[in-house]
């Protein structure tokens, strides 16, 4: 029994990091847009397919094809923002853009039935069914290949975000929008290339899920976004620490209850969402009303 | 051009319009109901084709369906992505209640108020959870409750699992089948129509605007938000519950992914939207465009993933150029069209740019 515990609680931190790195992406896009990009989950989707293209038909490794995807991705992210999200204004703006994201989805889903069917896939590599043992416990190489992954590109949005003017930008964006476009941020472009690089970290998501998660088709982006709006509600929204926390916090409940009862494991994730929220509305890391009304 | 003619009005109708053409255009919109209404009544006698029956009860259901949607989201502000709750929630009330009390044939019917008041009495817990959270927190925690439920569904016993429950067989004529469900959804849904009226108009319909115009202010002028709030999602609740019940009669099975659908949830925001989010009859409207257009898109495209994809593109099509609704930007047309035509009248017989500028100012509502 000890036993299982700890292997889940392994597997959920290493699981959360895929998870964070996703979340994270969601997080910085509310924090600088203020909206929630609810196509989030289907273009983790497609970052897995786009992978799974090149590493059949290419043969491509998983890894290095990110740097195929990645930049495709973030186009992809720059092309939504430009037609979709930018054009909208006024009053209503904010649930504007929740059902234009939920419109983008919808297209993107029905685009990835007609191309590759509802057949579950799953990404291939030596390594993704290997494994090692550390102390007794097996771990596979796959998941810490993904972790090493995400925590390699978190720690570049970091970067990002706190060395370099462009993330000074981000930021003071994500404070006021108005006070960052007075002194003289070009805040449109800032809101273009923040949509981008959180597109883009799909891409590495979404092959990380694909390889990690037994198998994925089109209707996997419903499963996603709903665990990924989860986790960056309860870390607060627009912290992206905050998303960290609570990606790898929920993953290893829902990994430990999966020991009892795999069917009620989601139950208690989302469960845990609610009673959290229940006692702090702002999310366990977020500041209390990040902007008015 | 006239400046207050073009000025962007409220996203809504102007609640204080011209009082010397309230009452005309009462008896003109009254009118007109009417005749929609016979319109709706003698439909399934002009078309006795199953089919068609069965589109306009498709559509009857969304109407009610989107109208009570609104009736909270729309009028409250915030949006609802969990109404599938609600409406599921119907359906296995029915289901389980059928089975369980062994009832058959005509009986069943007499288990929707007790769906409504199941999907009420679930509406209240929620609101407490839900509506301490404001934006799109609300809205995540309201998908986190649809998923919740869904997987509830799935995993309990009583709900019958993946297999879910089919319902008891109604042994009428298959000509006229659909035709008692034709009308009591139509019963349904101009009584949620009514009732989303009689909401907009009182005190209550006054305090949810203010609560989505500003929560804060509202709350500082007297308006017990969270009792409002939650009100309006009981009343919101109860209605989709009892759509779901008959919904559930109508198809005569139960699953846990068709009870509990998300698109259904999008259904409703789409079809409100398109409409006139917080109008009385701008999501009944978009409920008879969308749900019909929907349902022979399916039927025109083999290609289900064709539909799915025309269906997303339609509705950003909808939010990038009728971002207020097809009857707000309709009224507001037509407003702007007749200032402009009264302003040339008006210029006709008192050539001064000053008349002309008054007569046009009384003209348009502000």
């Amino acid at each position: 029994m000890a036993h299982q515990i700890y292997e889940a609680i392994v597997d959920g931190i290493l699981g959360g990091g895929v998870y964070a790195l996703m979340a994270a992406g969601l997080t910085l896009i509310f924090g600088v847009l203020d909206i929630i990009n609810v196509a989030q989950g289907i273009l983790v989707v497609v970052g897995g397919y786009l992978s799974y293209v090149l590493s059949v038909h290419l043969h491509i490794d998983l890894f290095l094809g990110l740097l195929i995807t990645i930049p495709a991705m973030f186009v992809l992210g720059l092309v939504i923002h430009t037609t979709v999200i930018r054009p909208l204004r006024g009053a209503e703006r904010t649930s504007m853009s929740l059902l234009a994201c939920f419109a983008v989805a919808i297209i993107l889903e029905g685009a990835l039935y007609w191309i590759f069917g509802a057949n579950n896939i799953t990404l291939k590599a030596s390594y993704v069914d290997a494994s090692f043992k550390v102390a007794g416990f097996y771990i596979s190489d796959i998941y810490v290949y993904c972790f090493i992954l995400a925590v390699v590109l978190v720690a570049a949005i970091y970067g990002l975000l706190y060395r370099t003017t462009f993330g000074r930008g981000v930021r003071a964006t994500m404070q006021d929008p108005i006070a960052a476009r007075l002194i003289g941020i070009d805040v449109n472009r800032v809101a273009a290339l923040t949509f981008g690089i959180g597109v883009a970290v799909t891409a590495a998501g979404g092959m990380a899920y694909g390889a990690t998660s037994g198998g994925f088709n089109p209707n996997s982006g419903y499963d996603l976004i709903s665990r990924l709006l989860a986790i960056v509600i309860l870390g607060g929204l627009g912290s992206i620490g905050g998303a960290l926390a609570a990606a790898v916090f929920m993953i290893t409940v829902e990994s430990l209850v999966d020991i009892w009862s795999p069917n009620w494991a989601i139950v208690v994730f989302y469960a845990a969402l609610v009673i959290v929220l229940t006692v702090r509305p702002a999310g366990l890391f977020g500041r209390q009303a990040v902007r008015a009304q | 051009m006239n400046p207050a003619a073009t000025q962007p009005a409220a996203p809504r109708p102007a609640v204080g319009s011209a009082r010397t053409l309230a009452s005309r255009k009462t008896l003109l919109g009254a009118a007109g109901l009417a005749v929609l209404l016979a319109l709706f009544a003698v439909f399934p006698l002009v078309f006795t084709n199953p089919l068609a029956t069965t589109y306009g009860f498709d559509a009857l259901i969304f109407v009610a369906a989107a109208t009570a949607w609104n009736i909270f989201s729309g009028y409250s502000g915030y949006l609802s992505l969990g109404h599938a709750v609600f409406f599921g929630t119907g359906m296995y009330t029915v289901a389980i209640g059928a089975r369980d009390w062994k009832l058959t044939g005509d009986t069943v019917f007499a288990l929707l108020p007790l769906a409504a008041l199941v999907a009420a009495a679930i509406a209240v817990p929620l609101g407490l959870v839900a509506l301490r959270v404001r934006r799109h927190t609300f809205v995540v925690v309201t998908i986190a409750f649809f998923f919740i439920f869904q997987l509830m569904a799935f995993n309990f016993s009583f709900t019958g699992g993946t297999s879910g429950i089919d319902a008891p067989i109604l042994n009428w004529a298959p000509a006229t089948y659909n035709n008692p469900f034709y009308y009591l959804a139509l019963i349904i849904a101009v009584a949620t129509l009514a009732l989303s009226g009689l909401v907009r108009r009182s005190r209550f319909g006054l305090h949810l605007r203010a609560i989505r115009d500003d929560e804060d202010r509202a709350r500082s002028l007297g308006v017990h938000a969270m009792r409002v709030k939650l009100t309006a999602l009981v009343v919101s609740g109860l209605v989709t519950g009892l759509v779901g019940g008959l919904w559930y009669y109508f198809i005569a099975a139960v699953q846990p992914q068709s009870a509990y659908d998300p698109l259904f949830d999008l259904s409703l925001a789409l079809m409100a939207f398109f409409g006139g989010l917080g109008t009385v009859l701008g999501p009944a409207l978009g409920a008879l465009i969308l749900e019909p257009a929907q349902q022979w898109l399916t039927v025109q495209f083999t290609n289900d993933y064709l539909s799915e994809i025309l269906l997303g593109a339609l509705f950003l099509v909808v939010i990038l150029f009728l971002p207020r609704g097809v009857l707000p930007t309709g009224a507001e047309r037509v407003r702007s069209w007749r200032a402009r035509s009264r302003a040339r009248s008006a210029a006709e017989s008192a050539p001064e740019p000053a008349a002309a500028d008054e007569a046009t100012r009384t003209g348009t509502p502000s």
